[in-house]
């Protein structure tokens, strides 16, 4: 552990860049809000989500062991399991609990 | 703050519940191994409340890094969180006080949710709704990090895999989002753009070409994106 002191200055640091960076469109827009950003604003959200998306599996590695196959099957099986009952909690669980058993003995 | 609210709120947290708690105690376990007590754990979950950059932030504390360059990384790999702004400066327009918070705490897990604008009983207010789910939320990420440093090495359960849940939940707002949207051309967008940034600048540096490639075509795309909305919305 560094010293206190500089520990808390970068902690500061993260902290303040973080919320300057979620706060800014509202400071800037908030009074005025052009059409463009007002376009922007509704669309983003779905270009967003695609993209956290493949953030999320951004670390699968197809050249390992098990070539990808537990995220590529763990994501089917949320994605169908969804589309036919629509239970969040209920993709989460199953989705998370074959991925778990995926890389924990099927892929060990 | 009506019972009918929070527990709308609480329901729609339950599956972020499980990956926040996770995620946090691996940055818990992380923080406490460079030699920091569980007080700044919650410190930096309380203050910062990023995921991706308290992870990051571990490495910046334990290799003592510069201010200047510690600034330049947050901005980097933060950068994302402009664009939620964007989105919600009409969601969160009428939020009065509520709206500094819901600013403050507006993670990519919270971002995504309140975006479906999910369908609340009637008698809740979704100004309070906005609000408690984005605490709830960080109420998680506390605990997690707090169990994660307090505990540090005593799990005694292999956890490997269960950040999967937080995957999974991104799976879910897209199939969502793929059911409502009129025009499916910024999801395309959003797909293509990353993946091609992601094979170009590789999966460190991929989020900022990446938005700025897909604000790119989404201006490009606007009139077609656009028209094809109203077209939907004139057969609704």
């Amino acid at each position: 552990m560094i010293d206190a002191k500089h520990s808390l200055i970068l902690i500061a640091v993260i902290a303040g860049v973080t919320i300057l960076l979620r706060f800014l469109p509202y400071f800037v827009f908030s009074k005025h809000t052009p059409k463009a950003v007002l376009y922007l604003g509704s669309v983003l959200p779905y270009s967003l989500v695609a993209m956290l998306l493949v953030y999320c599996l951004k670390g699968t590695d197809f050249k390992s062991a098990s070539h990808g196959i537990p995220e590529i099957a763990a994501v089917a099986l949320v994605a169908v399991l969804h589309k036919w009952k629509h239970n969040t909690l209920l993709s989460v669980l199953c989705g998370t609990i074959f991925y778990m058993v995926m890389v924990q003995f099927v892929f060990a | 703050m009506n019972k009918i609210t929070v527990k709308a709120a609480f329901k729609a947290s339950l599956p972020i519940m499980a990956g926040y708690i996770v995620l946090g105690m691996g940055f818990g376990v992380l923080l406490a191994a460079k030699g920091y007590s569980f007080w700044w754990a919650i410190l930096m979950c309380v203050t910062i409340f990023s995921g991706t950059m308290q992870y990051v932030g571990v490495n910046l504390l334990g290799a003592g890094a510069s201010v200047i360059s510690t600034a330049i990384i947050t901005l980097t790999v933060n950068a994302r969180h402009l664009f939620y702004g964007i989105s919600m400066l009409e969601r969160y327009k009428d939020m009065g006080w509520r709206k500094w918070y819901a600013f403050f705490g507006l993670t990519d897990e919270t971002y995504s949710l309140i975006c479906l604008e999910p369908r609340l009983p009637k008698g809740a207010d979704r100004r309070d709704f906005n609000f408690l789910l984005t605490l709830m939320n960080q109420i998680y990420w506390i605990i997690g990090g707090f169990l994660g440093a307090f505990l540090a090495s005593l799990i005694p359960f292999n956890s490997a895999g269960l950040d999967f849940s937080m995957t999974a939940l991104f799976v879910i707002i897209f199939v969502e989002q793929w059911e409502i949207s009129r025009c499916r051309i910024p999801i395309y967008l959003g797909l293509g753009v990353s993946l091609a940034c992601l094979f170009i600048f590789g999966a460190d540096n991929f989020l900022i070409p990446s938005m700025l490639g897909i604000s790119a075509g989404l201006f490009i795309f606007r009139k077609r994106i656009e028209n094809a909305e109203r077209e939907a919305l004139k057969h609704d």
